[in-house]
């Protein structure tokens, strides 16, 4: 189209210029903003490691216990990280857990792993991948053109992937054998296991996109106000499927992590991971209604549950314990969050 | 019938000022109701009506000022103080429980009950009663709520403000949500009310409608009244758009600019059918000419627009831009050919409300800004506060979250939008609704401005003055089919309803 119009001067208004801006203190400005959430998840995750560093002293403070902490944060995180962007465009996809848990199985059985030891042992990475993008491609096509609400389509995914593993798999645990695959996920760089970074890896590239591209803002776009996104002439449903993919995706590049840390396909692995992943996109802050995302904030909401985890297995306390801990937690976030919602927008 | 009684002041209010963290949104303001009267509350968006009701209705606390009721000085402390003294509020969003019926909302908080349990059959007794006092027996006090249409909702409302024995009833903006059956319906209840001896405080900016209801008015500009105890009926509209925007409106509508006879057609639609909507409209636009579309509520005047943007799919017909025939029901192929849609509902379908002004301008064009997909956001900042200025919208701020921009600002958003974008055919739908009286004007001389600019305009509106205030054309819509097409200095607000009336008798 052509280049942008500008309107030849206005109508002669005697109107007073506009009342200034009003101006919150700037620590307030600061707190309402994604700062100061994300500077409230930083303090929860602080007071963590200061309550595991007084209970359980060395064996909680150590580097290689913070690297378990990360190892165990990297592959729910990965999935929260897809999960982000199908919440700040409105969605819901409840089928995360079973679908890596698919990717496993598929990528682990007997067949693949021969076919793996005679081509390449990138065929175990890409077949998760694929397995991933099919189950986000098929959530995406039944929730945008079939308009089946995505809480129910995702569910329905997650019921029969799951079903699909356990018949594929016969319910047996397979373990994998592949050396070059097992070599490739267990390795490290720098001293750092090569599950972390693909969690840094994938977590900057879901911040960029997020936040600098078009794509993005097309996702939050969409899940600020969809009937609008769609009259400014936003391909709403197409864009939709592509964030299933993406969901689908993270999933499969999460059961490549799991197979290599497990060193296992079944089909339960992934079980009620959908759950922690929902909770920890809600506490990062990311809104369950959509139109606000925050991959800082999934990040941090990760790792704030896997060193509680770790807090509680350190100290020997009782499963059940954390469980209650999780469920404060998230209540305790999300009344926080609303607080500062509130203070940021009640200017006047 | 005002006896001596009825002419002593209800409620006499002075010097009432409120400040808020440091900004006065009251800076002495005076009324005063008499029992028995509709007193409207005038005042643009922001002159501190909302403030004043609430601190008529007990929630906010007056910083300075006297509150007589009846005689006696008082202050109202809290909500419920100001019910116990017979001051009852309607608020816009009506708060009213979905899942409640009628009679629970009635009662809700002063339950009839004994020991503990509810006396359903006598609240229901006592409901019929109050719906019937409001002329609504037709209205079961076992009905849920939830199922009510907007308009009912507010019979109960008010029903809820009779159950308190009230004597004054705030309603602020009652009659935003409903349509002109609804307002009328609306109206009679209130009479109802005023003959019973109940005062009301009618909150709007719609000037027919005060003309029509009110006894006397009390206008509010800046936090003060300008004017207190006006007569609804005499005072000249001018001297009320004086008093509320501060400065005189000679002329609400803009001059027209002869469209030149050589100018091309910029949007063609002929035989456009949406079926069970509308059939065979054809018409098509100038640059530089806009063609207004009226009727009434359901005549299909928004269905057309949208049918022509693609955001419903046509069952017939075509519509062409510049000689290229649109894909039906392809909001994408409308935007790229250069038409924009600044919709009849802009807070659902035009805006994204809690996203930054700057990114509700370049909704349509981010993507054009951005380079290999990666956003160019400060180009897209210093675009659009260049818009906002040229639109004079005010505070010129990108960075501002949209909610918080009045109804004509939000308007002047999605013209940036589309100006932005380039589009050469705009269609509004209901530009001015919502919008205040001065900002009214303002939005009727950018449109004439665009249009002057060379875009062509199809103009929505249910106020069948302002379609032949500022169109060009006007094609009078009914039951879903273009009664006549005139030039609108040849047809008035009395031409228009008597084609309308015809065609629906026909």
């Amino acid at each position: 189209m052509s280049e942008q119009q500008t309107v030849p001067a206005g109508p002669a208004s005697t109107n007073p210029p506009a009342a200034a801006e009003e101006r919150p203190g700037v620590v307030r400005r600061i707190l309402s903003g994604s700062a100061g959430r994300n500077l409230g998840l930083v303090i929860a995750l602080v007071l963590l490691v200061i309550v595991g560093t007084i209970t359980a002293g060395d064996r909680f403070a150590s580097y290689d216990n913070f690297l378990t902490i990360l190892r165990l944060a990297s592959i729910i995180g990965v999935i929260s990280i897809g999960l982000t962007f199908v919440i700040t465009a409105g969605g819901i996809d409840l089928s995360v857990g079973s679908v890596m848990g698919l990717a496993t199985v598929v990528a682990s059985l007997a067949a693949v792993q021969a076919a793996a030891t005679q081509s390449s042992w990138l065929l175990m990475v890409l077949i998760p991948i694929g397995v991933g993008v099919a189950a986000g491609l098929i959530n995406g096509i039944v929730i945008a053109y079939g308009n089946v609400v995505a809480f129910m389509a995702t569910l329905a995914m997650l019921v029969a992937a799951r079903g699909l593993a356990e018949l594929i798999s016969g319910r047996r645990t397979q373990i994998v054998i592949e050396t070059g695959f097992l070599q490739f996920t267990r390795s490290s760089i720098i001293g750092v296991p090569l599950l972390i970074w693909i969690f840094l890896v994938v977590a900057i590239v879901a911040w960029f996109l997020l936040n600098r591209t078009t794509f993005g803002r097309r996702t939050v776009a969409i899940g600020g106000n969809r009937e609008a996104s769609r009259l400014a002439g936003i391909r709403v449903k197409r864009h939709l499927v592509y964030v299933y993919v993406l969901s689908g995706l993270t999933a499969g590049i999460a059961g490549i992590m799991m197979l290599g840390r497990t060193t296992a396909g079944t089909s339960t692995h992934g079980t009620l991971y959908e759950l922690d992943a929902i909770a920890a996109v809600v506490v990062g802050g990311t809104l369950l209604i959509g139109g606000r995302g925050t991959i800082v904030g999934t990040v941090l909401g990760v790792l704030i549950f896997s060193t509680l985890t770790n807090v509680f297995t350190q100290n020997n306390l009782d499963t059940s314990v954390q469980a209650i801990t999780k469920g404060l937690i998230i209540v305790i976030a999300v009344l926080l969050q609303q607080r500062f919602a509130t203070r940021g927008s009640s200017g006047n | 019938m005002i006896d001596d009684d009825h002419s002593a002041p209800l409620l006499r209010v002075h010097g009432i000022t409120k400040s808020f963290a440091g900004v006065q949104a009251l800076k002495g303001v005076d009324l005063e109701v008499r029992a028995a009267e509709v007193h409207c509350v005038l005042g643009q968006n922001g002159a501190g009506k909302s403030t004043l009701i609430k601190v008529l209705s007990g929630v906010h606390q007056p910083d300075g000022g006297v509150i007589e009721w009846q005689g006696e000085q008082i202050s109202i402390a809290h909500p419920v103080a100001a019910l116990g003294l017979g001051i009852a509020t309607m608020y816009q969003e009506l708060d009213v429980v979905d899942g409640l019926t009628i009679a629970e909302n009635i009662f809700l908080g002063h339950e009839r009950s004994a020991g503990g349990m509810l006396k359903v059959a006598e609240a229901n007794r006592a409901t019929r009663e109050l719906l019937l006092r409001l002329g609504h027996g037709n209205l079961s006090p076992s009905t849920e709520v939830g199922r009510l249409s907007a308009a009912n909702k507010q019979i109960v409302s008010m029903a809820r403000a009779l159950s308190h024995d009230t004597k004054l009833i705030i309603m602020d903006e009652p009659s935003a949500v409903l349509d002109s059956e609804e307002v009328r319906n609306l109206f009679r209840v209130i009479r109802e009310l005023t003959s019973q001896g109940v005062a009301v405080v009618y909150i709007s900016h719609r000037l027919e409608e005060i003309r029509q209801i009110g006894d006397r008015i009390t206008v509010i500009k800046d936090g003060r009244s300008m004017a207190v105890g006006l007569s609804a009926r005499e005072t000249p509209t001018p001297d009320l758009i004086t008093l509320m925007t501060g400065r005189a409106v000679a002329n609400v509508f803009p001059a027209r600019v002869p469209v030149p006879a050589d100018a091309p057609v910029l949007i063609d639609v002929s035989d456009l059918t949406l079926r069970g909507q509308f059939t065979n409209v054809s018409l098509s636009v100038r640059a530089g000419e806009i063609v207004g579309l009226a009727g009434l509520v359901g005549s299909g005047r928004s269905e057309i627009l949208e049918t022509i943007y693609g955001a419903r799919k046509a069952s017939g017909g075509q519509v062409s831009v510049g000689g290229t025939r649109l894909k039906p029901g392809s909001v994408r192929s409308a935007v790229h050919a250069g038409i924009g849609l600044a919709p009849e509902e802009r807070k659902s379908q035009g805006l994204i409300l809690d996203e930054p002004v700057y990114r509700n301008v370049t909704l349509s064009t981010f993507a054009r800004f951005a380079r290999g997909g990666f956003l160019d956001e400060r180009r897209e900042r210093q675009v659009s506060l260049e818009q906002m200025q040229a639109l004079e919208l005010r505070p010129a701020v990108p960075e501002r979250t949209t909610r918080t921009l009045s109804g004509g600002n939000q308007q002047k958003v999605l013209l940036a939008r589309w100006l932005v974008h380039g589009t050469k055919v705009l269609l509004l739908d209901e530009p001015t609704r919502g919008v205040d009286v001065g900002a009214r004007a303002e939005i009727y001389a950018l449109i004439r401005q665009l249009a002057a600019a060379g875009t062509a305009i199809i103009l929505v509106s249910s106020e069948i003055e302002e379609v032949i205030g500022l169109a060009d054309r006007v094609l009078v819509i009914g039951d879903g089919e273009v009664l006549s097409t005139t030039y609108a200095h040849d047809i008035d607000e009395r031409g228009v309803l008597d084609l309308v009336m015809k065609g629906a008798a026909a």
